[in-house]
């Protein structure tokens, strides 16, 4: 069996190619799922991708998590479907309500554009399980509004049931609190990060295939050989 | 119709870089005095009369702010 992954498109999402491609490298097909459609097509994961959906109007996610699509994600996540969010993906999740926090304007007002050594935190979610603990890893940043941003009951939750998925490894970047790049929901099914792991899968066109572990651990959470 | 005024603006402990950068331009333009600058958002709805305090709390709370980091205020305006 072939696992199915979608990957969703917005109007100004910019990675879905990259994505479906990172997809296809893990092995599964990747199906392309329109925002306007509310249809999952019987895919067993999504990933939400980067980019600027709606042109970043209002605030980064807060439209295109009304988009059809994302009540259906929504939905489907509820019943534990794997869903990864991407930088645009992730502030889509966190304002969907899906994952806690949100990102604002990176501290010093600079978009961040860097290969960026992360930390795996968390090991055991649906999109970290082929890493080892406390592996680092190099992926690419690339965002102006990157600054995760949670109360502090919200972040001692997150630390003490470790749903910090992914930390930034020196600098941080972009002024996160606990220099947090990614997290996860209750479940560790649903993941989000600022950087991009869909840009780190072939040392032809990235730093490192660091990224694709998080495609191939999906495919392990799904009961699919990779 | 009625003139409705929601102002959202990034919560105290919410650090808010876009008005320090302003704050911090003042000087070099010859501005001296100002303290600090907090920037925020402010959108001007016109709404039917049909539309009540309810639906608007939901307007501001679900879609003009995020509860996460943002406060809102919503005001009727007489026009």
């Amino acid at each position: 069996m072939t696992a199915r992954i979608g990957v969703i498109t917005f109007p100004g999402t910019l990675d879905d190619v990259d994505a479906a491609r990172a997809v296809r490298y893990s092995g599964a097909e990747a199906v392309s799922l329109w925002h306007a459609d509310a249809d999952l097509h019987g895919v067993d994961a999504v990933v939400v991708p980067g980019g600027f959906s709606y042109g970043d109007y209002l605030r980064c996610g807060a439209i295109a998590r009304f988009a059809p699509v994302m009540t259906s994600v929504i939905d489907a996540a509820g019943k534990g479907m794997p869903v990864l969010g991407i930088c645009n993906g992730f502030q889509i999740l966190c304002e969907a309500g899906l994952l806690p926090g949100a990102l604002v304007r990176n501290e010093k007002l600079h978009f961040v554009c860097r290969d960026q050594w992360l930390r795996v935190e968390n090991n055991t979610t649906s999109w970290s399980t082929r890493y080892d603990s406390g592996a680092e890893v190099l992926i690419p940043l690339k965002s102006g509004e990157g600054g995760y941003m949670a109360d502090e009951p919200t972040l001692e939750r997150l630390e003490g049931d470790g749903r910090v998925v992914f930390r930034y490894v020196g600098e941080n970047p972009n002024g996160s609190r606990s220099d947090i790049a990614g997290v996860a929901d209750e479940s560790g099914r649903v993941v989000g990060l600022m950087p991009h792991p869909e840009h780190a899968i072939d040392a032809l066109t990235g730093p490192s295939d660091d990224g694709l572990g998080m495609f191939y651990s999906a495919l392990d959470a799904l009961g699919v050989a990779a | 119709m009625a003139r409705v005024v929601v102002d959202v603006m990034p919560k105290p402990e919410i650090l808010d870089p876009q008005g320090q950068a302003v704050a911090g331009a003042l000087p070099r333009l010859g501005f001296d005095g100002v303290a600090e600058v907090r920037q925020g958002k402010h959108f001007e709805l016109e709404v039917d009369d049909s539309v009540d305090d309810d639906t608007l709390a939901k307007i501001a709370e679900g879609f003009l702010a995020n509860p996460v980091i943002e406060d809102w205020t919503i005001r009727r305006v007489e026009q």
